[in-house]
């Protein structure tokens, strides 16, 4: 059986409570990084704050519904960026959020690896029928990474959001679950 | 669509704990009833004490519990209680309970007709793969009942139960999606 | 001039209400055990509740509403029995980007196919965008919901996305559609029906 944390330039693992909160607190100073990866206003938390977020997160212990995941390289084991999963149980679908919050690993297929990653965990491990994430229409980088992951774009909502006094929309996309099997089988692996 | 919670003889109707707890205490005062039921020694419980129970674990209202009361079509009668529980996700897989409190209203067809609204429930709104049970083998009545709405024998945890001076196997039964979903198209 | 006349809560049949927490709960408890309505109105499992059970829903709905400011909910009822027949919000408005979300149910069938759902949604988007501003609303709706589909392209909402096999239900899987309106699209539908 495959590696499911292992791709082929980053691995998957759970930073502390702690370390993440040290990255992100970085990570969110960039305006540029922000506006990618959220819809909503940018803002600078306290580090105490996002640990105690971490923490009570970590406290919960394990939810079917929620995956979180630290993101590291594999080369120099540096901490990178994040992905998270959001899964309704009842209709087998999860919601895929994912950021590098270190610029120098843009367009470098840092992302592309990552999603694959993902995908591979939702559909061979759990066993999900459809997986869909939401990006902004100026994500152009992001949007040729899932295309490239077999995405299809399923529709746009129309001037969703709001930034610097103009509106853009936000991109849907889905894959399915024969879809990403398809791939499997064409990549030969 | 199918109506997913009105059946033949029974709909499945709201569980709730002040109105259940209450018929529990009254079910739960019949021995014969409590001995079909469940497994460890049976004590009697006051209604408010299993309706602190009740509200601590059957109204969760987490995407893996349902619990529903059963109530007559004819005479809207409440005459038992059904409820399912996901053990496990990744296997979509839960176990089914199923007991019939008003005894006027055993083998007449009122328990299978709930028992198969559930798997309705199950199979076409929760989108489970399979449904598991646990029955004494001293309960003849609840087998076939089982078997009549598709269960099959998967297995048994033999001698488990000690009652009336012998050792009794609990029986383990399952039904599939696709077993099910063929039965009834 | 600045209409500030034309009610906002009161159409030809229809009136816009807050929760009534004695009366609503056995109504809306009614509903719940209707699996046709739940199946329209939900994308979750039917999920029968008491009227108990709906009174504690109320309480946290309201204390919801209080806190996180970004809901709002509405009873409706018909003016002439002043029997409640449904319920309408907007909700996850994102006060940055002005857009929210609206969903709208009329609980019994016999009380639907009598227009009564087009007189709450007149009614629901006039809040949405003439009193809380919001360039934009969406809706999702299930591919079987004909009747929601097509209430919605009679106020001008346009198909946007397709969430393909997004749900699943009774045995097979079903897309989800995602309807969006903007402000400028019902006003300037507004005005030309005014015109007629």
């Amino acid at each position: 059986m495959r590696d499911l944390f292992r791709g082929e330039l980053v691995r998957l693992t759970l930073e502390e409570p702690e370390t993440r909160a040290r990255a992100e607190v970085q990570w969110q100073r960039d305006t540029e990084f922000h506006r990618l990866a959220d819809g909503d206003p940018a803002l600078l938390n306290s580090e105490r704050k996002i640990k105690e977020w971490f923490e009570k997160q970590a406290e919960e212990g394990f939810k079917p519904d929620r995956y979180s995941f630290s993101v590291r390289t594999l080369e120099e084991d540096r901490y990178i960026g994040f992905l998270g999963l959001w899964v309704d149980l009842i209709h087998s679908e999860a919601w895929v959020g994912i950021g590098i919050g270190e610029r120098e690993f843009w367009s470098r297929g840092y992302g592309t690896d990552m999603m694959k990653l993902c995908q591979q965990y939702v559909f061979a491990e759990l066993c999900m029928e459809r997986l869909s994430l939401g990006l902004h229409e100026y994500n152009a980088r992001a949007l040729r990474s899932y295309e490239k992951c077999g995405f299809r774009l399923e529709g746009r909502t129309r001037q969703e959001v709001m930034r610097e006094g103009r509106r853009t929309d936000v991109l849907w996309m889905g894959i399915l679950r024969e879809e990403w099997l398809q791939m499997q089988n064409g990549d030969g692996k | 669509m199918k109506d997913v919670l009105r059946g033949k003889l029974v709909r499945l109707s709201a569980f709730d704990p002040e109105e259940m707890s209450k018929a529990f205490a009254r079910w739960h005062r019949n021995s014969e009833y409590q001995r079909l039921l469940n497994a460890s020694a049976r004590r009697l419980l006051s209604s408010k004490a299993e309706l602190k129970w009740m509200e601590e674990e059957a109204s969760e209202m987490s995407p893996g519990g349902y619990f529903f009361s059963i109530r007559t079509l004819e005479k809207d009668m409440l005459i038992g209680e059904i409820g399912l529980d996901v053990v496990d996700w990744s296997g979509r897989d839960a176990f089914v309970g199923l007991g019939i409190g008003e005894t006027d209203y055993w083998s007449k067809g009122y328990g299978t007709d709930a028992m198969n609204m559930l798997l309705r429930f199950a199979f076409t709104e929760i989108n489970l793969k399979r449904i598991t049970l646990t029955v004494f083998e001293y309960n003849p009545r609840a087998i076939r009942s089982y078997e009549k709405v598709g269960f099959r024998h998967e297995g048994r945890k033999r001698l488990l139960l000690n009652r009336e001076g012998r050792r009794w196997d609990e029986l383990y039964m399952g039904i599939l999606r696709e077993e099910w979903l063929e039965l009834n198209s | 001039m600045l209409d500030i006349q034309s009610q906002l809560f009161e159409s030809a049949d229809l009136r816009l209400g807050p929760i009534d927490h004695e009366k609503d709960p056995q109504v809306e408890s009614q509903w719940t055990h209707d699996s046709d309505f739940m199946r329209l109105m939900e994308t979750n499992p039917a999920r029968p509740l008491s009227a108990a059970m709906i009174k504690k829903q109320y309480e946290k709905l309201e204390k919801q509403i209080e806190e996180d400011k970004n809901l709002f909910h509405f009873m409706i009822h018909s003016r002439a029995d002043d029997r409640l027949i449904g319920k309408a919000m907007i909700q996850w408005i994102e006060w940055t980007n002005s857009n929210g979300w609206i969903r709208l149910g009329i609980g019994a069938a016999e009380d639907r196919r009598k227009g009564f759902g087009t007189q709450a949604l007149q009614m629901l988007l006039r809040f949405a965008f003439a009193e809380l501003n919001l360039f934009r609303v969406t809706a999702m709706v299930p591919e079987y919901n004909d009747g929601a589909i097509a209430l919605l392209r009679k106020f001008g909402f346009v198909q946007e996305v397709c969430r393909r096999s997004a749900l699943e239900r009774d045995g097979r899987r079903w897309d989800l559609y995602v309807f969006g309106l903007l402000n400028e699209e019902w006003r300037s539908r507004s005005r030309a029906q005014e015109e007629r």
